[in-house]
C-alpha cells in the first residue's frame, strides 16, 4: 500500500514539475522529438531511484555538514554511468540530447529527493519514491514531447502523421514548438488542467 | 428604437438565473449594452461620477483607428492594382467580384482600390472577430463574467498588423492564442500583462515566420515577390528604398495592413490624445528613444550593416512605427501607470526597438517584440517609481 502510493503520488498529486516546478530546464530541452524524451525519461528515473537508495543507506553514517557534497558524488557516479550506457546503446539520440544528459546532475528533482526523502526514509522506500518521482517527470514530459513533435514537425516517435506542406501535404509545421519555449505553454497548459482537477494545490493568494 | 427596447426586454428573462439559456447571459448582457446605455447605475455614497467607462475607451480608440483602416484599404487595393498593373496575374474569387461589379484593376481609381482593399480586409477582419469572441465568450460564459469590449479593440487592432496574405486559418490561429495566452488566463480584460493583439502576432511570427518575418513583400496579389522598404535599407541603406519618404509617410509602400500610413497613424495619435486615452507621454518618449538610438547607430556607423547609416526620420516612417507607437505602446493596461514610468518605459521600447531593427539579422522589424519585451517590465518600472516615491517623501517630511 505505502509503495502504490509512493509510485502514485507524485504522478498527479504531487507532481515534481507541475506542483513542485522543479526539472524545468530539461522540460523544455529535449522534448522536442518524442523519442529523446523517452531516454530521457528513463535515464533520469534510474538516476533518481538508485541516487535515492544509495543517499538513504549511507544516510546514518555521513556528518551533516558535507551530505551535500556526498549526495553530489553518488549523483555524478551515477549520470556518468547512466550516459556512457546511453553513449554504447542510443548513440544517435545521445548525440542529438548531448549536453542534456550530462545536465541530470543539475537536476532539481533528483537532488530534491535525495535531500527530502532520501536522508530521511529506508532504502527500499527510497528506491520507490525515486521511482515516482521519475514517472511523475516522465508524464510531463511525454505529454510535452507528444504535443510539440506532432505540432512542430507533424510525427510521432517519427512517423509522419500529418502530411508536410514541403512534401505535398496539408500541414504546414509550427515553427514555434521547435523552439524551447514552446514547453512552458504546453506545461502551463497542463499544470492548469491538473489545478482544475485538484484545487488544494492552487497557492493561497 | 422603442420596439427594440422591448424586444431585449421581453427576451431578458430567459437569460436570468433561472431561466432556459441562463447559460448564454453573457451574450445577451452584450448585446444589450453594446445598443444601450446599461441600466444599473452605482449605488453608495461616494463615487467620482464621470462619463468615461470601458466602452467609450474602447469606442475612442476604435474612432482613432477608423483613418488607419481606411488608409489600410486603399493601399492593400492600391498596392495590388499597381502590381497587376505591372503585369502581375490576377486570380481567385476576388477577381471574379471585382470585375463582376466592373471597377477593374485600375491603380489610379479610389473605389477599385478601397474596394479590392475591403475583399482582402474583410475575410481576415471577420475571421478574427469569430474566433476570438468565440474564445471571448467561451471564458465569460465559463467565469460567469460579462463579456466586455476589450476584445472589440483587440479584434480591430490584429488585422491591421497582419499582411493582406496571410492564411485565414493562421488568423484564427494566432488571434486564438492572443486571446487565450495573452489575455484570458491573467484574469480577462484589465489583467493582462501583454497585449494581445501583439501576443498574437508574436505567436504567428515564431511559428509561422514564412508568411509573416516582413522580408518578403505582402502585396495581395500571387505570385508576386519583391523586398518591402525596410528589407531594402537592410540591404542598402537609405538609397536603396524604392520608394520615397513622403510615400513611406502618407502609406503608399507594401507592409502589414495598417501600418504603413505614418500619417493616418499620427491622426490618430492626435484623437487619442485630445480624449485623454493615449498617454502622449510614451508616445514622445518612444520617439525620442529611437532618435537617440538611430543618431548613436549613425555617429558609430558601419561597413558591413547598411542600418547603421539609415536616419531618424526613415526609421520613423519605415515599418510599423507608428502604429506601434500610437496604438500598441500605449495600450493602457499593459504600459506602464506612473507618469514617469511611461517616460521609461516609452523611452526603452525606442531604444530597444531600434536595437533590434538595426542589429539584429535575423528580426526585419523590432517594435512587436520591443513591446512586448517592456511590457512585461512595465510592472517592475512601476515598482520602483512608486518606491522612489516613497523614499523622496520619507526624505522630505521625516
Amino acid at each position: 500500500m505505502k509503495i502504490k502510493e509512493l509510485l502514485l503520488a507524485p504522478v498527479l498529486s504531487n507532481n515534481p514539475i507541475a506542483l513542485g516546478v522543479l526539472g524545468v530546464c530539461s522540460a523544455l530541452a529535449v522534448t522536442v522529438q518524442l523519442k529523446n524524451v523517452f531516454v530521457m525519461c528513463a535515464a533520469v528515473t534510474l538516476v533518481v531511484a538508485f541516487a535515492n537508495m544509495g543517499v538513504s543507506i549511507i544516510r546514518n553514517h555521513v556528518p551533516n555538514s558535507v551530505r551535500i557534497i556526498v549526495q553530489m558524488v553518488i549523483i555524478a557516479t551515477l549520470v556518468i554511468i547512466a550516459e556512457q550506457f546511453l553513449k554504447a546503446f542510443v548513440y544517435d539520440q545521445w548525440k542529438t540530447m548531448a549536453v542534456y544528459v550530462g545536465l541530470i546532475i543539475t537536476n532539481c528533482i533528483v537532488m530534491g529527493r535525495t535531500e527530502a526523502f532520501g536522508m530521511k526514509n529506508g532504502p527500499v522506500e527510497s528506491f520507490f519514491d525515486g521511482i515516482g518521482n521519475g514517472l511523475g517527470y516522465s508524464f510531463i514530459l511525454i505529454i510535452v514531447g507528444f504535443f510539440r513533435e506532432l505540432f512542430g514537425s507533424g510525427a510521432i516517435m517519427g512517423f509522419q502523421v500529418f502530411e508536410l506542406t514541403k512534401n505535398g501535404g496539408w500541414y504546414q509545421p509550427n515553427g514555434m514548438m521547435l523552439l524551447p519555449p514552446s514547453a512552458f505553454f504546453i506545461i502551463g497548459l497542463i499544470i492548469w488542467a491538473i489545478r482544475q482537477r485538484d484545487p488544494s494545490q492552487v497557492e493561497e493568494q | 428604437m422603442k420596439p427594440l427596447r422591448n424586444f431585449l426586454d421581453s427576451i431578458e428573462h430567459h437569460f436570468e438565473k433561472g431561466g432556459k439559456l441562463e447559460k448564454l447571459y453573457p451574450l445577451y448582457e452584450a448585446g444589450d449594452t453594446f445598443l444601450y446605455t446599461p441600466k444599473s447605475v452605482t449605488t453608495g455614497n461616494t463615487h467620482v461620477r464621470d462619463g468615461i467607462d470601458l466602452k467609450r475607451t474602447m469606442i475612442t480608440v476604435a474612432m482613432a483607428l477608423f483613418p488607419v483602416i481606411i488608409m489600410a484599404l486603399y493601399n492593400t487595393g492600391y498596392q495590388a492594382n499597381l502590381a497587376i498593373a505591372n503585369g502581375a496575374a490576377v486570380e481567385g474569387w476576388r477577381a471574379s467580384v471585382m470585375t463582376a461589379l466592373g471597377l477593374g484593376f485600375d491603380p489610379q481609381n479610389i473605389a477599385s482600390n478601397l474596394f479590392y482593399g475591403l475583399l482582402w480586409f474583410l475575410p481576415i477582419f471577420i475571421v478574427t472577430q469569430i474566433a476570438g469572441g468565440t474564445w471571448e465568450m467561451l471564458f465569460a460564459s465559463v467565469r460567469g463574467h460579462e463579456v466586455n469590449e476589450g476584445f472589440l479593440v483587440t479584434g480591430l487592432l490584429f488585422p491591421l498588423i497582419v499582411p493582406p496574405t496571410i492564411p485565414l486559418w493562421q488568423v484564427a490561429v494566432g488571434i486564438s492564442f492572443g486571446v487565450v495566452f495573452g489575455k484570458e488566463i491573467f484574469g480577462g480584460t484589465g489583467r493582462n500583462v501583454f497585449n494581445p493583439a501583439l501576443t498574437a502576432r508574436a505567436f504567428l511570427f515564431f511559428a509561422y515566420p514564412a508568411q509573416i518575418s516582413g522580408d518578403a513583400v505582402w502585396t495581395a496579389v500571387d505570385g508576386f515577390t519583391g523586398a518591402t522598404a525596410l528589407a531594402q535599407a537592410a540591404v542598402g541603406g537609405a538609397d536603396a528604398i524604392g520608394w520615397s519618404w513622403n510615400d513611406a509617410f502618407l502609406g503608399f509602400i507594401p507592409g502589414s495592413m495598417g501600418e504603413t500610413s505614418t500619417l493616418a497613424c499620427l491622426v490618430g495619435a492626435v484623437w487619442l490624445i485630445s480624449q485623454g486615452i493615449g498617454s502622449w507621454r510614451i508616445m514622445l518618449s518612444m520617439t525620442f528613444g529611437m532618435v537617440v538610438t538611430a543618431m548613436l547607430f549613425n555617429a558609430i556607423g558601419s561597413d558591413s550593416n547598411p542600418l547603421f547609416a539609415l536616419s531618424a526620420k526613415w526609421h520613423f516612417v519605415l515599418g510599423g512605427y507608428a502604429f506601434a507607437m500610437v496604438f500598441m505602446a500605449t495600450d493602457p493596461v499593459s504600459a506602464a501607470m506612473t507618469d514617469t514610468g511611461r517616460w521609461i518605459y516609452g523611452f526603452l521600447i525606442g531604444v530597444l526597438g531600434t536595437l533590434v531593427r538595426v542589429v539584429n539579422p535575423a528580426y526585419p522589424e523590432g517594435w512587436m517584440l520591443a513591446i512586448l519585451f517592456m511590457n512585461a517590465c512595465a510592472p517592475l518600472i512601476d515598482y520602483f517609481v512608486i518606491d522612489a516615491n516613497i523614499k523622496r517623501r520619507e526624505a522630505k517630511n521625516g
